[in-house]
């Protein structure tokens, strides 16, 4: 076994200093009745490292890659291209292989990045300060609500029809069991709503997403002054952290917490997870926020340097007292979107977003040409609502047969209903031909 | 006092002090390959980008109302200033592929870079997570196959992956307990019946914090004189108001609960139900059966156990397993299997008693790829050697330690070892002297002043993936280390670190008036405007 470094003879040495004559003699205090006595049955035995190989490359192959076909699926989790050079540094062991920062003097290089992380969060949201990243968007979310409860004194969340079903769901699994009461409007995949109309004395807090799941984008500033004049705070949620190169950043529409998934920037699709939980407030919330945050401060001889601060609101020292259960982040996701960030810089990254948004027109153009295809928004960013005249898991199921991820089917996000509707995204790694081939599919299908 | 040497751009005025490291000043602050590095934002160049993108193709845009947005303040680039930028951050950061990292409770093992490779394989990395179920029927099975695993090496009934990180699985396990007793009748929680958890006041701090946001009130058991909880304690607390206990095994103190069995009957015959924190799972893996032991739901962190890297703090993973008597809490999604062999996705709650969506899409698939590969990498077999060696090599850094430092509890102990700083009694050195001490000596340290029930706590942690040579190392540098603290060296220990790129750091002031982004010294637009 490769990976265990003793040998008998070590081993044997060992327990001799120890004083005891096996190992087992090591696992005394556990009750006689659950010791095993061999290898737990139904598990293989150990596998060299081809073998292990194999048969997760067999498994692996079993998928569809969205990358080896024309893929237009979005939702919440977006297929951009990730420069080589970002999966290489985030490979480098030091980063890799490192524990949270609880030793500042050699753990420079980590604290650096997350504060550079944190200010570029800052910078595309519009927003104060950031969090060194959450698990994912949808926690975030929860996170900023429960925030949000704990700031105004007040436990009831507005949450808009147009937030990502997901995050919805895992906002409402907390309010069920934390205690807060949640009004959910129902999705208008077609039009506005009424959120102010929910709000009263008791709102904590009112969630919209921008651009919304749907795809539409939106302008939040009068609601932002109508929340603040009714004393609840406005988060606004961003799914694709791409739109905030073109977009007014949620931070100059007047939000008081923004909860975002940082995905899109150098985190692959990865079925779904590992993603990074992107969360920035307005300064005088800072001290409630939850999760990690990295500070600026001096060493020994005056030198700048980092460590992680205001911990005094944090699970490990104030225990059932914290901000949040939470004591971990997204590090390494963090760090790749930084880097990913890094490398495209003002300019790079503007360019994407503008890019992003002329391919999504390009391709709304092209479907909209099918007939009986009709596109439902009046505004997007990279990513649009069709209503068809079939249901679109049907479809979206007869065109992966004819080797195109054609979208998400909306009743896949709500769990029924909505059947006619696909949300579409596209993003600078669709060609036009892929534009064509989705549209001529389509047209075959329907 | 020697000028300022940095050479570099920084916020903090006033002069570098002359440190009594004796080693020499250099023009640029630099010292060999220990190289000072300005923030990002500091090296910014307008224009320059580290990317080739495409024009932008010519359409009108569909952005509505919204105003587009201004300048956003990144800085431009090169790709190769990039890649040395962060190749310089890595180089100050201390990581197991460096090191011993015996960091007690969080364990710090050999990350095998086959997983990576497993990890990255485009069928896993490259599927999106709302593809046709039909596409990603591989996914589906590395997914059913991993809860295989866990449930058979916890011996329980059910699992749900979708936990993003220990914490995050505690709230699943304690939302499940809530959702049992609410199903009874026997309402549990804010305002019910049931309003307590008990938790050992050796727990780490996650437990009750989880337990305080589920809407319970936190009732702390105290430790005995040998590390364990206090039966009688217990028992004492237990009673209808109690919905679960939480307890780590082998807990805090790096000790197995001996009288576990017990501890589940009682908790059951009052009708709670018993949470375990699987966090040092890694001891017993292979070894024991966590539902042999009576317990009712734990998490898994995958990253302890299983391997997974923790990339300077996450991310992580949290998988729930559950026994019987909680099995039907299961929150979505999950995956199961139809007769015809095809695997399928629940994600939608219905209307059983499984509660909903913890997170968006299915868990923290890039982990499961590697916490699977490492699995079958040791096999049943190699796990059970696994938990053999954690075990025996915390107990032969205790053995080696035991004379010159106090251990905190009679041994034996399980996958860490836990000492206390009464050796250091009248030195003036302390728990945080040691630690920075050692940093100089090459090692990470323990974990220190946790777990709480004792004095100036040092928890260490060495792991199954350490050689002989390198617990023998460790265990000589930290023998010199208390003998010179012993003759009364406080000097030297105080002035510890001196040979990382940054010494002691001022955490109080970092907190007292936090700076927590960079902001440019002059904003070049209001410059541009005057």
């Amino acid at each position: 076994m490769r990976y265990l470094p003793l040998t008998e003879a070590d081993r044997r040495s060992m327990l001799e200093a120890i004083g005891v004559p096996s190992v087992d003699e090591l696992f005394r205090d556990v009750p006689e009745a659950a010791r095993l006595s061999g290898p737990i049955e139904g598990l293989s035995n150990h596998m060299g490292e081809l073998e292990v190989d194999r048969a997760l490359s067999a498994m692996a192959g079993k998928n569809l890659p969205a990358g080896s076909v024309p893929s237009f699926l979005g939702a919440g989790a977006y297929r951009h291209h990730i420069p080589a050079t970002v999966d290489h540094l985030v490979q480098r062991g030091e980063f890799l292989t490192a524990y949270t920062p609880y030793q500042p003097e050699v753990s420079q290089g980590t604290l650096q990045v997350l504060f550079e992380f944190q200010t570029q969060v800052s910078l595309l949201t519009g927003m104060d300060v950031a969090n060194a990243s959450m698990y994912d968007g949808a926690t975030a979310c929860a996170e900023a609500v429960m925030m949000a409860n704990r700031v105004t004194r007040r436990k009831k969340a507005v949450l808009s029809g147009g937030l990502h079903p997901h995050y919805r769901d895992t906002t409402t699994t907390d309010a069920r069991f934390i205690g807060f009461e949640t009004v959910v409007m129902p999705p208008a995949p077609t039009g506005g709503e009424d959120l102010l109309a929910a709000v009263d004395g008791d709102t904590s807090c009112v969630v919209v997403q921008n651009p919304d799941v749907f795809g539409h984008v939106r302008d939040y500033t009068e609601l932002g002054k109508a929340c603040q004049a009714k004393g609840a705070l406005l988060i606004v949620v961003v799914t694709e952290a791409v739109s905030l190169g073109l977009l007014t950043p949620p931070g100059e529409m007047g939000a008081d917490i923004v909860a975002a998934e940082g995905q899109s920037l150098g985190n692959a699709l990865n079925f779904g997870g590992p993603y990074v939980g992107l969360f920035a407030v307005k300064e005088k919330l800072v001290r409630q926020m939850p999760g990690r945050l990295c500070g600026q401060t001096v060493d020994a001889d005056g030198r700048r340097g980092f460590v992680l601060t205001l911990s005094t609101r944090e699970q490990h020292i104030r225990r059932e007292k914290a901000t949040s259960n939470i004591c971990t982040n997204s590090g390494l996701c963090a760090l790749a979107f930084s880097i990913h960030l890094s490398l495209l810089g003002e300019e790079g990254f503007t360019r994407l977003a503008e890019i992003n948004h002329a391919k999504a027109v390009q391709l709304a153009d092209k479907l909209a040409a099918v007939t009986g295809v009709e596109i439902v928004n009046g505004s997007f960013f990279n990513e649009f609502t069709v209503k068809l005249p079939k249901p679109a898991a049907e479809v979206v199921e007869a065109l992966a047969q004819r080797g195109i991820l054609g979208g998400v089917p909306a009743s896949r996000l709500f769990g029924g209903g909505l059947d006619d509707l696909l949300i579409v995204a596209a993003t600078e790694t669709n060609t036009e031909s892929d534009m064509d081939a989705f549209a001529t599919a389509l047209a075959e299908v329907l | 006092m020697s000028m300022n040497n940095q050479g570099r751009p920084t916020h903090i005025s006033g002069g570098i002090q002359n440190s009594d490291s004796a080693v020499p000043q250099t023009v640029t602050g630099n010292r060999g390959l220990q190289i000072e590095e300005p923030l990002i934002f500091e090296q910014d160049s307008a224009g320059r980008c580290g990317v080739d993108l495409p024009e932008v193709p010519a359409v009108d845009s569909r952005l509505g109302a919204v105003k587009p947005r201004g300048r956003i303040g990144l800085p431009g680039l090169a790709e190769p200033q990039v890649v040395r930028h962060y190749t310089r951050l890595s180089q100050k950061n201390y990581a197991i592929d460096s090191g011993l990292y015996p960091l007690g409770s969080c364990t710090m093992k050999h990350n095998p870079r086959l997983n990576e490779k497993m990890a990255r394989l485009p069928g896993f990395a490259d599927v999106h997570p709302l593809q046709p179920e039909s596409t990603v029927q591989g996914a589906l099975e590395l997914m059913a196959e991993l809860g295989r695993w866990l449930a058979t090496l916890t011996g329980m009934a059910a699992v749900t992956l979708a936990p993003a990180a220990g914490a995050h699985g505690e709230m699943c396990g304690i939302m499940a307990i809530r959702s049992a007793h609410d199903a009874k009748g026997d309402h549990s929680g804010n305002g019910g019946g049931r309003t307590k958890i008990l938790v050992p006041e050796s727990a780490h701090g996650t437990n009750p914090a989880t337990a305080a946001a589920c809407g319970y009130a936190v009732e702390a058991i105290p430790a005995t004189e040998d590390g364990r909880v206090d039966l009688e304690a217990l028992k004492a607390k237990l009673g209808p108001d109690v919905a679960g206990l939480m307890l780590t095994n082998p807990n805090t103190c790096g000790l197995f609960e001996r009288d576990i069995i017990t501890i589940a009957e009682a908790v059951h015959a009052a009708g709670a139900y018993f949470y375990c924190d699987g966090a040092n799972f890694n001891a017993i893996v292979g070894r024991v059966r966590p539902a042999d032991l009576g317990i009712d739901v734990m998490h898994i962190n995958l990253h302890k156990t299983f391997s997974t890297p923790h990339g300077g703090g996450g991310p992580g993973s949290g998988p729930v397993v559950f026994a019987e008597s909680l099995a039907p809490y299961v929150p979505v999604p999950y995956v199961v299997q139809d007769k015809g062999g095809a695997f399928r996705l629940v994600e939608q709650a219905g209307d059983g008693p499984a509660f909903g969506r913890m997170k968006a899409f299915h868990g923290q698939m890039g982990m499961f790829v590697r916490a699977l590969a490492y699995m079958m990498s040791h096999g049943a077999d190699g796990l059970r050697q696994v938990a053999n060696d954690a075990v025996l090599n915390a107990n032969y850094l205790l053995a080696r330690l035991q004379d010159v430092m106090t251990p905190s509890f009679d041994g034996p102990c399980m996958h860490e070892c836990l000492f206390d700083d009464r050796f250091l009694k009248g030195t003036g050195v302390t728990t945080l002297d040691i630690a920075k001490a050692l940093i100089d000596e090459g090692f990470h340290p323990m974990t220190m002043y946790f777990p709480l029930v004792v004095h100036g706590a040092l928890l260490i942690e060495p792991t199954e993936t350490e050689s002989k040579a390198s617990l023998d190392q460790f265990v000589t540098a930290l023998r010199a280390l208390a003998e010179r603290a012993k003759s009364g060296d406080v000097a030297y220990f105080q002035g510890a670190p001196r040979l990382t790129p940054r010494r002691r750091l001022d955490e109080t002031a970092a907190a007292r008036k936090p700076v927590l982004r960079w902001t440019p010294a002059v904003e070049p637009e209001k410059v541009a405007a005057e």
